[in-house]
């Protein structure tokens, strides 16, 4: 039984540390394509985002600053997406895979030139990265069965960005549902002319959740490469900004949805990692690539329309024309 | 702007020629700016490149087996456009038609040379056509938007492909994920021994014959494209489904055809590279040459001759980016990804950015040019 629990809380941990960039690139891709703006480089902004805080971390010695630079990195290359996009009208998914691309390339190239280290850059310090936050009591309360271990060791001990993202959940929420901001955006990526015909920029709008998506996105790269690590690796997303966008997919462009898709995600890969090569019974072993599959089949699934349907906002992808 | 907003008064050599050359050398432009901003010297960097393309022994068979498969991927995407459809799933339809090319050398190999061969091609066709139809029939039939679906498929290739090696297909008693050797009879026969056969020598170079197998799937799709009621109606529902629909033209039966098509053509990769050089299955044979399609489709604005010479500038791209990487080591194959990505921003989504202003300066030199002749 106890033995039993120890292995639910490790999974239950793992989850958390697993899909805190998930859900943040996720929140991102929804504030832009709830816009109507459809946003395939979540994955390109987080590793801009990872590359510069890892860059930034290591040369100043500062993990807010690394933050920050992450940040106005992955805000930069919204921009470009959205002056491509919204201001000059162009194909958004050339855009973004332009974005994929080209961060594919530029971070590595950067990071061999300034660090020398194959692309990588140095590891960081403590004080160049964020620590684990243990709650008041934690310590102390450790030793009491069951809700003590649980206190400890899942709901006190992560990142900061832990926490930060889910909070970032219900704050999302309430802004899309609850504020004028949130109104506008979601008309904005439903019927642009309705919106602007009341006296609203579309475009200013459209900017607007983009520098969000940027945010996020700049805040998921950080926490991989100064929160979960301790450098940018090369190509150290490997598909998360794709999974993170999948399971916008999968929670219908809604937030508590989306949170959840993530979660599942998250804890099949953890479950995955601790039952590697176990042979289990009725099923036997199940293979990793069944796991690194699951997101994109269930996305592909859901979109076809077999369990549920999953509807894009009407107005994704297409470009905005004011009427002159 | 008035003087001539009319779209007849524009030479077509402005819109075809000059708008998208100069997209292309800005590209290029913020290339060498980033070359210079790591500390090397890039007109150095643009000659060794062009050396280590052409002018060393053996380059310019490196460059043109490079220029093949970016033909075949740059076809791909090509044909998905012409339907109206972005197949982002080159890469994953690539990596399954080497499946395909892996069933029949592993277990028909021994069939003679004329029979495996076509079974072979056909079979890469038949994988990488697969890979394309599911996200097509998703599209035209439940209405999945296909950009996504290809992403997802591309993951999920690579995850079966990954499971096969790993646990099916992987030579017993081996380390690494690797099929067993094919029968030589599936070999396609390289550059070097067909010039061998006529008594000239070259260097051995992975180039082989599916260079000329890509050059007649361009013009065949050229053909297909633009001189048959298949490519005409592809072509239509492209350009206005709306209208097709009107002229009695199923959408959803082009959308299916041009993406099994775009899928098969993209399988010519796993024929330049299983059946032609490697002849086993292995991983990630692919390396990201599907997602360079997207951007030799975009410069070749998606005719086949204007792909054969985006897929070329590619094959230097990668041959001399590779070579340029022992003189400067700063320069590897990543800043050829970084100039491939400017290329997709600048050609494709920023193609209209600079268009006004270019016509706008073309049209008032014009004015000035003729105005003390009136």
């Amino acid at each position: 039984m106890l033995e039993f629990l120890s292995l639910f809380v490790l999974i239950i941990d793992a989850t958390l540390r697993v899909s805190t960039p998930l859900i943040l690139a996720a929140l991102a891709g929804l504030f832009a394509e709830r816009s109507g703006v459809f946003d395939i480089a979540l994955e390109g902004k987080m590793l801009g985002g990872a590359f510069a805080a890892g860059a930034v971390a290591a040369a100043t010695g500062s993990a807010w600053l690394g933050l920050g630079a992450a940040v106005l990195a992955s805000v930069a290359l919204a921009m470009v997406h959205a002056y491509a996009c919204v201001t000059h009208q162009g194909n958004q998914i050339i855009s973004g895979m332009a974005m994929n691309i080209l961060i594919a390339g530029l971070a590595p190239t950067l990071g061999l030139a300034w660090f020398s280290l194959g692309g990588q850059t140095p590891a960081l310090g403590d004080g160049a990265r964020f620590r684990p936050i243990t709650l008041p009591f934690a310590d102390a309360l450790a030793d009491v069965p069951i809700l003590g271990e649980i206190y400890s060791e899942i709901i006190s001990g992560h990142n900061i960005f832990v926490y930060i993202t889910l909070a970032a959940v219900p704050i999302t929420a309430w802004f899309l549902y609850r504020s004028r901001f949130g109104l506008r955006l979601r008309a904005v990526g439903e019927n642009p002319e309705a919106v602007d015909t009341a006296g609203i920029n579309v475009y200013w709008m459209r900017y607007q959740a983009l520098i969000v998506t940027g945010i996020l996105c700049g805040v998921a790269g950080a926490y991989l490469s100064t929160g979960q690590n301790a450098a940018f690796i090369r190509n150290m997303t490997a598909g998360q900004g794709f999974i993170a966008l999948a399971a916008l997919i999968f929670g219908k462009w809604r937030p508590v949805p989306t949170m959840l898709a993530c979660f599942m995600f998250a804890f099949a890969d953890a479950v995955q990692a601790r039952l590697q090569g176990v042979d289990l019974p009725i099923v036997g072993v199940i293979p990793v690539q069944f796991v690194d599959a699951l997101p994109f089949v269930l996305t592909v699934v859901v979109l076809a329309g077999f369990i549920g349907k999953s509807v894009a906002p009407k107005s994704g992808g297409i470009p905005y024309v004011k009427e002159r | 702007m008035n003087q001539s907003a009319r779209r007849e008064d524009i030479p077509g050599w402005l819109t075809h020629i000059v708008v998208p050359g100069f997209n292309l050398l800005l590209a290029f432009v913020l290339s060498g700016i980033l070359i210079a901003v790591i500390g090397e010297n890039p007109f150095r960097a643009l000659s060794l490149l062009i050396k280590g393309a052409f002018i060393y022994g053996d380059s310019l068979g490196f460059t043109l087996y490079y220029t093949t498969n970016f033909m075949f991927t740059g076809l791909a995407v090509s044909i998905a456009f012409h339907c109206g459809l972005f197949n982002i799933g080159g890469e994953g339809q690539a990596y399954v038609s080497g499946l395909g090319v892996a069933l029949v050398g592993l277990y028909l190999g021994h069939l003679p040379v004329l029979i495996v061969i076509p079974l072979g091609i056909m079979a890469a066709a038949l994988f990488g056509g697969i890979w394309g139809v599911i996200p097509g029939y998703l599209q035209a039939k439940r209405g999945s938007h296909v950009v996504i679906t290809t992403i997802m498929f591309n993951f999920i290739a690579a995850a079966l492909m990954t499971y096969l090696l790993v646990e099916v297909l992987i030579k017993p008693g081996q380390q690494s994920p690797e099929s067993r050797e094919f029968a030589p009879n599936i070999w396609l026969p390289y550059a070097h021994d067909v010039m061998n056969w006529f008594g000239i020598n070259m260097l051995s170079t992975p180039l082989n014959l599916s260079f000329i197998f890509a050059i007649i799937v361009s013009v065949l799709t050229w053909g297909l494209i633009w001189h048959t009621r298949w490519g005409y109606e592809m072509r239509t529902v492209g350009q206005n489904p709306t209208a097709a629909v009107y002229a009695g033209i199923s959408t959803s039966r082009n959308i299916i055809l041009a993406m099994f098509l775009s899928g098969a053509v993209a399988g010519g990769v796993g024929i330049n590279e299983i059946m032609g050089i490697h002849h086993r299955l292995l991983l990630d044979f692919t390396s990201g040459f599907g997602f360079v399609g997207i951007a030799v489709a975009l410069m070749g604005r998606n005719h086949p001759f204007g792909i054969f010479l985006a897929a070329l500038l590619f094959g230097v791209l990668f041959q001399g980016g590779t070579e340029l990487s022992f003189d400067m080591p700063k320069v590897n194959r990543d800043m050829v990804v970084v100039i491939q990505g400017l290329v997709i921003l600048f050609s494709g989504a920023m193609e209209s950015v600079f268009r006004p202003h270019i016509i706008r300066l073309f049209v008032r030199t014009r004015t000035a040019i003729a105005a003390p002749a009136e």
